[in-house]
Order: structure tokens, then sequence, then C-alpha cells
């Protein structure tokens, strides 16, 4: 068992699930409250790595993290290391892997809130972002849970992609899915089951969860 | 006191004035789509007019030559939506205590006051789904007033609940508005509503302010054809003013009719005008008493209706190429007089009730 493919895998997805609230929320609400004519265009290019074949997602994130490039050099200028092949890299690649699944959700609770219900704040003296955090946020709340779960899911299964820019060190960018296909490379059977077992199991429980806590709040709340 | 004036060509077209006095309901009523909601949104600072000028309690909200626009939050403002807009996710306490915590004012009342106002004791930790439509509006009416409001503005408030309960409501919106010391603004397209509930009317239509007045007046003395059409005029129909014996006078087909109030019309002028469909007198066939002589007339009766104890009648009057007018009567005169379909009866025109108006 490659305890430390977990251990990445684990540590990547949480990573990515919590710095995806804010930038999923920040985009989310843009887009909900605005009506330029380029929203869809804007919409589609956040969904692509929805349809987009990892391996072609992972090429041009390579190539954008190459040293020669903006993102890399900067990124080399900063901490002095390469941002492809690293933890760094694979956390970036994995945030824009995700967004779609941080994205979707929060817009579409967003754009079920009746606007009368801001503007009824608004009326009643509550500031914009006090209207945010107490109106529109728990009223959004069901796909701001759904945005984390699935984020953290997708992250946590990701392969073609970490193939494609963090290759296969152990301890910094083997996740468990490249650790599976190790292990079935190498006739280890035993090893492959045992982590897609654990895997199939998370990604089980957090999709359980994200029903039950909305089916649950749609209750309380409609 | 409110008083408003806003212009603005697009998207909708606003030529609008009007004032309420503290303490006085105006109704603003037109069709769907004349602008109503549009000014109350824009007396609430929710959206504002290319030009105009709101003040409010001696305060300006909005004044577009001084670049002045207060925010929804800046401008203290009751106001009840049309589908109520409470806050899902609060129970009916925290719906108003949110509006109450949202800024320091002396004297606040408390939830369970504002409740109380409202006749909604003992529901404070409902959620809105667990509420009725008529107990929504009275919680929607509670946090407007929670926020302690310099206007107060209600956006067709009895559009969402069924007629049994709007009746009831109306009852207690009309004992509530007592004790409102500020203007207070209703929305509606219901001209009996209106007529019920509000002070003033204001007849809106295409964004256009036609015409601002009491109930009496804007009913029945409609200023002009376009206003007559609004409050569903009868009786309008045009004729010729005539000098008779240096007295103005209306000539309608054969008839001469003699006229209370004629303001500044002159004669040999053709006019249109209306009478209001209750002040048309029926002459009693058994006792025929004196007003009989006051513009009388006689004609067939073509169709009657009868709807809560008031009987309409449609006359087409004879001598004037089968014009008609309609006349309302209580349903126990009809009954006692017998009138049927097809008879002839005769009728006054009380003078005073004849209205003139210009186009």
């Amino acid at each position: 068992m490659d305890w430390q493919a977990f251990e990445v895998s684990i540590k990547l997805a949480l990573l990515t699930s919590l710095s995806l609230l804010p930038i999923g929320l920040a985009i989310a609400y843009f887009l909900a409250k605005s009506t330029f004519v380029g929203r869809g265009a804007i919409e589609a290019i956040i969904t692509l790595p929805l349809v987009l074949p990892p391996t072609v997602l992972g090429y041009f994130l390579l190539v954008g993290m190459d040293n020669n490039s903006f993102l890399g050099s900067t990124f080399m200028s900063l901490t002095g290391e390469t941002l492809a092949f690293s933890f760094a890299g694979l956390w970036f690649a994995s945030l824009i892997y995700s967004l779609p699944f941080a994205v979707q959700p929060i817009l579409r609770s967003l754009e079920q809130i009746a606007p009368e219900l801001r503007e009824a704040a608004w009326c009643s003296g509550l500031s914009k972002w006090k209207t945010f955090f107490k109106i529109e946020l728990p009223l959004a709340l069901p796909g701001v849970i759904t945005a984390m779960v699935l984020s953290f899911a997708h992250t946590l299964g990701e392969f073609g992609v970490v193939l494609m820019i963090g290759g296969n060190i152990a301890g910094e960018t083997r996740t468990v899915s490249i650790a599976i296909y190790d292990s079935v490379l190498a006739f280890e059977q035993q090893q492959a089951q045992t982590m897609s077992l654990i895997l199939l199991l998370i990604s089980f429980i957090t999709i359980s969860i994200v029903y039950t806590f909305n089916r649950r709040n749609s209750r309380s709340v409609l | 006191m409110l008083t408003l004036n806003l212009q603005q060509a697009k998207p909708i077209t606003l030529d609008v004035e009007l004032t309420c006095q503290t303490g006085e309901l105006l109704a603003l009523v037109g069709p769907s789509g004349a602008g109503k909601t549009t000014i109350l949104r824009c007396i609430s600072g929710l959206q504002s007019s290319q030009q105009g000028f709101i003040e409010c309690k001696g305060k300006i909200w909005f004044d577009s030559s001084q670049a002045e626009n207060m925010t929804p939050q800046q401008r203290r403002v009751g106001m009840v939506f049309q589908n109520y807009a409470l806050f899902p996710h609060l129970s009916v306490s925290k719906n108003i205590q949110f509006t109450l915590d949202a800024d320091q004012q002396p004297n606040k009342p408390s939830v369970g006051q504002l409740l109380e106002k409202v006749n909604l004791t003992g529901l404070a930790d409902r959620y809105p789904n667990q509420l009725s439509g008529g107990q929504q509006q009275r919680v929607a009416i509670a946090r407007a007033l929670a926020r302690q409001p310099e206007i107060l503005l209600l956006d067709e408030p009895f559009s969402a609940v069924d007629k049994v309960t709007r009746r009831k409501l109306y009852l207690e919106l009309n004992a509530l508005r007592r004790d409102l010391a500020m203007p207070m603004i209703l929305v509606t397209h219901d001209l009996d509503e209106a007529a019920m509930l509000a002070d003033q009317i204001c007849v809106i239509h295409q964004g256009k302010t036609l015409q601002q007045g009491t109930p009496d007046h804007v009913l029945y003395k409609p200023k002009n054809t376009s206003v007559a059409k609004q409050v569903d005029a009868r009786n309008v129909t045009s004729a010729m003013l005539i000098d008779d014996d240096s007295q103005l006078k209306l000539k309608w087909h054969n008839y001469v009719f003699t006229l209370g109030e004629v303001g500044d019309f002159k004669a040999n002028q053709t006019i249109n005008w209306t009478i209001s469909p209750a002040k048309i007198l029926l002459h009693q066939r058994v006792r025929p008493s004196r007003g009989t002589r006051e513009n009388p007339l006689s004609g067939i009766v073509v169709n009657k209706m009868t709807l809560r104890g008031i009987t309409t009648i449609q006359l087409e009057i004879e001598h004037t190429n089968r014009q008609q007018l309609q006349m309302d009567l209580p349903e126990h005169v009809a009954n006692r007089n017998q009138l049927q379909v097809g008879e002839k009866i005769s009728v006054s025109l009380l003078a005073d009730a004849i209205h003139l108006m210009a186009d």
C-alpha cells in the first residue's frame, strides 16, 4: 500500500477545494450579477476543462508552466523551483481542472435566489456585504457545499492532468490514481485493488454527504 | 410628506409628478406595465430615473440636478414587495430582527410589539414557508415597519392572496394605517381597492401621471377621456354646449340638460361628458316626485345585472339613435319598481353630477 500517495492525493484535494471556495464564489457571484454579452463566452471557458481530454488540458498547462513562460518564470524567480513536476504545479493545475465543479453549482444556486430578496435586504438597511453574508450566502449554501465536495472528489480522482504535468514523483506528485496505474503495470493486483476500493469508498461517502445535506437543507429552507 | 418628480425617456418612459402627505394613503392605479412599480423602486432607491427629484420628510433623497442619489440603505423606506420577499431561511422573528439590527435608531420597537401590531403574535418561530399568504403579508408589513420608515410603500400587497383573505387584510390595513404617521403609497391595478383604502388616487398610464385627487374626484370627475378610460367611467359620450338664456346648457341629441359646474367651457363647443351610474335617478312610477323635472330622460331597459346588492341597468335612451347609459341602483329599489328587460322607464340626470371634459 502506497500511503504516501494517499497523503499527496488528500492534501491536494483538500487544498484545491478550499482554494476554490473563494475563487468559485467570486466568479459565480460576478457571473450571476452580470448580463453583458460576453457572459456566455466566460462561462464556456470556465466549463471547458469539463469536456476537454485531460491530456489536452495537461499539455497546455505544461506548456504554460514551462520556465520560459510567464507563469513558470515568475514562479521560478519567486521560489527558485520549477512549477512543472512540483506539488505547487499540481495544485495550480487542479484549480483549473476542477474550476467548473466549483463555479457551476454556486452559480446555479445564486441564480435561484429571487432578486427581490437582495433588494428587500437593502431596503431593510443591510449593507451589500451584510446582504451577501446573511442572505445570499446562506441561501446558496447547498450550492457551495456541492461545489466543495465535487471539487474535492474530482481532484482526488484526477489522472491525465497529473500524469502530464506532475509526473510520478513519490511524496510530491504521485497521487493515488497514479499509484494505482503503477501497481497495475507492475502486476501488483492486490495493491491496485485495495487502493481502488478505498478511493471508491471515499468518493461514495463524499457524494452521499452532498445528497444528504442538500435534501435536508431543501426541506428546511423551501 | 413626499414630493416626487421623475422624468425619463428610456428604457421606460416616465413623466411622473405626485405628492403624498404624512398620514395619507396614496394609491397609484393603472394597468400592468404602466410604471407603477418603477415609481416605487425609484422612491426606495432600487432604481433611479434619468431626471427628477424626490424629497421625503424634508430630506432630499434624489436630485438629478445636484447629482444627489441616496442608496436604499440611506433612505428610510418600509417596502412591502409584491410577493413579500421574506427571507426563506430565517424565522419570522429573525426576518424582523435583521431589520431592527441593521442600524442604530432610538426607541426601537421590539419584534413582539411589531408582531402584535399586525395581529401575528405566537408565530414568531415559524418559517415563511409555514405561513399562509395573509400571514406572510403581515410579516412583510411588520418587517417594513421595523425599519422605522419615513414612508411606507406597498407594491400590490393583495395580489398574492385569495379573495376572502383579501377582504380581511383590507380591514386590517385600514385599521393599522390610522396609527402610522408617514406617507403611504399603495400600488394596485384594482380601482375598487384603491377607492376603498386610499385618501388620494393617482392615475398612471404609460409612465405618465394623468390625475391625482380624492377617489371621488378622480372616479367621477376625471380630467379628460384618457383618465375616464383608466378609471373605467361607464357613461362617457360627447355633446354640444349651448347658450340658453345666457345659461350654459348641454345639448345631447334632442335633450337639453341643465348643468351644475361648467368651469371654463364656452357655448358652441363640442365636449365630452360623463355621469356616474349612481347619479342617474329612477323616477318612481307609483309616486312621481318633484325631482323628476331635473334633466328627465326615458328609455328601454335592455339589460339588467345584480352584483352584491347593486343592480346595474343598461338603458337605451329614446330619440338618441340607440345611445345607451348605465345606471346603478340598490337591488331592493330595482325589485320594488319591478324593473324588467324590455320595459320603458324614466330617469333624471342630476345636474351637479354631469361632468364635462375638454378632451
